[in-house]
């Protein structure tokens, strides 16, 4: 069941996404930071934690995703050390994915030339 | 068109059904609806991804951060190999808004502006997109978590 429900929210999430940036006629790069922007404040309104619970990958793959796990990180770090969580707790959620971004990015930029 | 069709003489219903097959799609339609499919599959492949690292014995959400990973580096490796370029053709948004899509759009500038050295070449366009995502992501983080500490629901 979390299958259909990750590739349901997943493709709408997308096709929101997509439509949004037809619609008002904005760049990619735009409209993947609005959506960031859209899943951190949705964090922190507690909407988008449901939404992973239901939808397991279909809310942690796409983009918005991204800014709910700052938002989420901050929260702990909160619990843990007071109000400087707020400064620790984004780069510490977020740690993984970016790491990895910048290591196999780095990599596969220094191993492979365009093709055009 | 269903209301113009009745009473009209056969002749013109078939020049209407004809038309109607042949006229192309609104390109908003087709955009969404392939964003849509290619989001949803790559969405599948990170929640296959994420039933396997739970297999492997990590509980509940402890799995997303190595799921996250995992697709970075598929993203990483299509965009080097020259083929998530057909993913976004085709899906759009649904190609792009993944997070596999993050790391092609960490790559591919990188690739492209190589010639310009590893430090403001591959270094500097590394964070083209990458960079506005992180300030403005996190720049939002930080007011989302400052108001739920200041109402005491962090």
């Amino acid at each position: 069941m979390m299958f259909v429900w990750a590739f349901l929210v997943g493709g709408l999430m997308c096709a929101l996404a997509q439509l949004v940036m037809d619609a008002l006629k904005l760049t990619p790069a735009k409209t993947v930071v609005l959506f960031v922007v859209l899943g951190a404040v949705a964090g922190g309104l507690g909407v988008y934690g449901k939404l992973v619970e239901a939808a397991g990958a279909g809310a942690t793959v796409p983009l918005p995703g991204f800014g709910y796990v700052l938002v989420k990180g901050i929260d702990q770090a909160v619990q843990e050390k007071g109000v400087w969580g707020l400064f620790t707790g984004g780069f510490t959620a977020a740690a993984g994915g970016v790491k990895a971004a910048l290591l196999f990015g780095l990599a596969a930029a220094l191993a492979f030339r365009p093709k055009a | 068109m269903g209301a113009e069709v009745r009473g009209q003489a056969p002749r013109i219903q078939r020049y209407h059904a004809y038309a109607d097959r042949i006229r192309p799609k609104p390109a908003v339609i087709h955009n969404v609806w392939w964003a849509f499919v290619v989001g949803g599959m790559i969405a599948l492949l990170g929640q296959g991804i994420t039933w396997g690292f739970q297999q492997a014995g990590l509980t509940g959400n402890r799995a997303a951060t190595p799921t996250s990973i995992v697709l970075v580096g598929l993203g990483a490796l299509f965009t080097g190999l020259g083929w998530y370029d057909r993913i976004v053709e085709l899906g759009g948004m649904g190609g792009t808004l993944p997070i596999t899509g993050f790391a092609n759009a960490m790559v591919a500038p990188a690739m492209e502006y190589r010639a310009e050295g590893l430090i403001m070449g591959v270094g500097a366009k590394l964070f083209t997109l990458a960079g506005p995502v992180l300030v403005y992501g996190m720049a939002t983080a930080f007011v989302m978590g400052a108001i739920r500490y200041g109402l005491g629901i962090g």
